[in-house]
């Protein structure tokens, strides 16, 4: 390719179209100005990048988030200098902690304004440092076409992770030599794909020899590709062993199926939680024992030997010791595994693995997520189950707040497919779901997306229903309205001695009203009869749509492993609530 | 048994010399809560700008496996080995040490300087300057000894290590 004479405004651009970029999520700024210009210029090129305006960088983050999330491409947002960046870093930080390529175009003051507190100037790098993947500082005209092509290659390999790329104003107006993608490799940055096969062997033979082994599978999974998700499906069904997922993992073995035995963790389901105590092989693939997930760390999995399938080698050995680790991509160690257990003839301990079915289908009949219904009030557990089998046909995708709503989601919603749930796990960022929903609504503009939404958390990114309605994006935001921050309420009931401390909201708007006032569809609904009829309303609706769906306010989460209790010890109802919590347990929250 | 805990490990780290790469590993060391007792930089392929950096830190075996996984994550960390010298690693340090005294003290710590060979690189009627290299033991052991006999200002490079052998990093 040749190299061409640039403006860093037009490289930007220019980077853009050379790694298949088409679409941005950005705010305007003085010091990201050129580069707007040339986004007014390209409006008429024969292949324009689609910008959206939102509302608040946070929400061009989580936009941005929610694109990568639904498409599995890198998302990417342009934000100005100063507030813009500090705007930002939620959503940085967000994607960060769930793994989720970003690339974050910055402005800067001019280069020789840095370091003088100008105006709008912050220390974009050294606030973004601990939150991003890397990050970078563009000094020099002639390292802006490299610098912006390594960043989409960090942000995607490896481990993915948001990344920021600091460009001064000057260094947007200078004119340079722009290199093309191809000629640009990283000059260090090798993340290993493959892992030893001998390991995976090794792996294998446990795998041949359990007797109650268990997959437990994560994000990683999805991250890896579709590749991925279908080589898990063909090992889980080979092995016929039992499957349970992380909350970022749903989707990737699907929901419905009766070999998974549902989510795991701290709101997962009973089977789930005691076949992971109970196993003597446990498989990770793609997760990464997070604290919600292990409860109390020595009475974890205590007699199960652990297979650890990861990307990034550091996340192995971490929290708990394994016994094989595997550090490579889940789709190129699954193709060699199943390649390897073929070629082997493995076979599983058929007879033993039938008892260890038994079993978890003795403990599946404890039905954890069951719940009250009522004639009366509508219960959000119901609420879920109705929106779920209302939309399941129709592929949809399912973005969500955090609080209760969001596990009852988890619990309630089975998704067959990956990239279709989209949620802040990790981070757990409360006003995350709307941006998101944008986000995958601009991916899958035919597709329905769907918000599952706490009317606390829905307030925090409200301002990004302005975006839906210019962009004609027809989200909907379907909120389960306890006037409670639910999960606060639920620990402050079970932890503080029912001391209901600030998470009840007055003065809540009327969110009909709201929904008018944006220009998009109000819905309300408050009796369990009324529901059908109301959802089928709204998903009819071509246009965005908040759904106040009005529900019992004293419902709880459950199952429920108090934190620093093992799994063995988990909550099953409101019975069980007098449980005592240890100060360390209260501690963990 | 000596105290896990109390272990000091050295460790070797190989990086991209570019802008800001010390403050990615200080920040993710301060961050992620680990101590560090000293650390070294200075880049040791000019052509390649690759620099290394070494650090000292306490802790379990574990802990620190732990931050070298971490460390491995960054973009441009190249390799980061554990070389203390119970590893085959050779450790070394200099020192600055200034003594301030008269009579006899002065006599007695000019003998010690040449028991541990170290040499004097500045002089007055009332003090001495002196440059020490080796172990970090052993300038620790020189100091102690130097306390009665009017050590009044140190100054330490913090360690350089690198792996016995035939072994490269
Ligand atoms: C930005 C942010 N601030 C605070 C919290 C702590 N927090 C977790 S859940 C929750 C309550 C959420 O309430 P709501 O959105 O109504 O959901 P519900 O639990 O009632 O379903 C709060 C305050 C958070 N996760 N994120
Ligand atoms: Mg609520």
């Amino acid at each position: 390719m040749v190299n061409m004479q640039l403006t860093g405004a037009q490289m930007v651009l220019k980077a853009f179209e050379d790694q298949q970029v088409d679409t941005i999520f950005g705010y305007p700024g003085g010091a990201v100005l050129p580069i707007y210009d040339e986004l007014a210029k390209d409006k008429d090129s024969n292949k324009p990048i689609r910008h959206f305006l939102v509302r608040h960088e946070q929400g061009a983050a989580h936009a941005a988030e929610g694109y990568a999330r639904s498409s599995g491409k890198v998302g990417v947002l342009l934000v100005t200098s100063g507030p813009g960046v500090t705007n930002a870093v939620t959503g940085l930080t967000d994607a960060m902690m769930d793994s989720i390529p970003l690339v974050c175009i910055s402005g800067q003051v001019p280069t020789h304004l840095i370091g003088t507190d100008a105006f709008q100037e912050c220390d974009a790098v050294g606030i973004t440092r601990p939150c991003t993947k890397h990050n970078w500082l563009v000094k020099d005209i002639n390292d802006l076409s490299r610098i912006l092509h390594e960043a989409f290659y960090v942000a995607s390999n490896g481990r993915p992770g948001p990344v920021l790329v600091d460009i001064p104003k000057d260094i947007q107006f200078q004119t340079g030599t722009y290199i093309g993608p191809d000629t640009v490799k990283h000059k260090s940055y090798r993340p290993k794909l493959k892992a030893n096969i001998d390991k995976i062997d090794e792996a294998l033979q446990l795998i041949v020899n359990a007797e109650k082994p268990i997959f437990y599978t994560g994000g990683g999974v999805i991250n890896s590709g579709n590749a991925a998700v279908q080589l898990l499906r063909e090992f889980v069904r080979l092995t016929g062993f039992p499957i349970t997922s992380t909350l970022q993992g749903l989707g990737a073995f699907p929901g419905d199926d009766n070999q998974f035995v549902g989510m795991l963790g701290m709101h997962g389901t009973y089977e789930a939680n005691m076949a992971m105590n109970k196993c003597d092989l446990m498989i990770n693939i793609g997760a990464r024992f997070d604290d919600r997930i292990t409860g109390k760390i020595d009475e974890f999995s205590p007699n199960s030997k652990k297979i650890h399938v990861d990307i990034d080698p550091s996340s192995i050995n971490k929290v708990i010791s394994v016994d094989v680790g595997l550090a490579g991509d889940v789709a190129h160690v699954l193709e060699d595994a199943i390649k390897l257990w073929k070629s082997k003839v493995y076979k599983v301990n058929k007879s033993s693995v039938k008892d260890w079915w038994k079993q978890i289908d003795k403990w599946r009949k404890t039905d954890s997520l069951h719940f009250e219904e009522d004639n009366d009030t509508i219960k959000p557990q119901y609420a879920i189950q109705r929106l779920y089998e209302l939309t399941k046909d129709s592929d949809a995708f399912i973005t969500t707040e955090v609080g209760q709503h969001q596990m009852w989601a988890a619990q309630h919603y089975k998704f067959n497919k990956p990239n279709r749930w989209i949620t802040s796990g990790s981070l757990g960022t409360m006003g995350f779901g709307l941006p998101a929903a944008i986000g995958a609504q601009v991916a899958h503009p035919d597709k329905l997306v769907i918000d599952i939404a706490g009317e606390a958390s829905i307030l925090m990114c409200m301002q990004e229903m302005s975006t839906a309605l210019q962009h004609k994006l027809p989200v909907k935001v379907f909120i389960i309205n306890n006037q409670y921050m639910g999960m606060v309420r639920q620990w402050q009931e079970l932890l503080h001695d029912k001391r209901y401390s600030h998470s009840y909201t007055d003065a809540l708007p009327d969110f009909v009203k709201l929904a008018e006032a944006y220009g998009a569809k109000g819905i309300r609904v408050e009796k369990p009869k009324d529901l059908d009829q109301s959802i089928k309303e709204m998903i009819k609706y071509d246009g965005p749509v908040i759904f106040d769906c009005v529900v019992d306010q004293n419902e709880n989460v459950f199952p429920m492993i108090p934190s620093g209790k093992a799994h063995n010890e988990m909550l099953l109802g409101n019975e069980t609530q007098k449980e005592e919590i240890s100060d360390e347990g209260k501690a963990l929250l | 048994m000596i105290n896990q805990e109390e272990l000091k490990h050295t460790v070797s780290v190989l990086v991209d010399n570019e802008p800001g790469v010390l403050a990615r590993v200080i920040g993710l060391i301060s961050g992620r809560g680990y101590n560090i007792d000293s650390l070294t930089v200075a880049e040791v392929d000019a052509e390649k700008h690759i620099s290394r950096i070494t650090i000292v830190a306490p802790g379990s075996e574990e802990t620190v496996n732990k931050m070298i996984s971490q460390l491995e994550r960054l973009v441009p960390v190249k390799k980061a080995v554990n070389v203390t010298y119970e590893k085959r690693g050779i450790e070394r340090e200099m020192a600055l040490i200034k003594i301030v005294s008269t009579g006899e003290k002065r006599v007695e710590s000019m003998r010690l300087s040449e028991v541990f060979r170290a040499k004097v690189i500045d002089t007055t009627h009332d003090s001495f300057v002196f440059e020490l290299n080796g172990s970090p033991r052993k300038i620790d052991a020189f100091i102690d000894l130097m306390k009665p006999l009017g050590l009044s200002e140190v100054s330490r490079t913090g360690v350089v290590a690198i792996a016995r052998g035939t072994e490269k990093m």
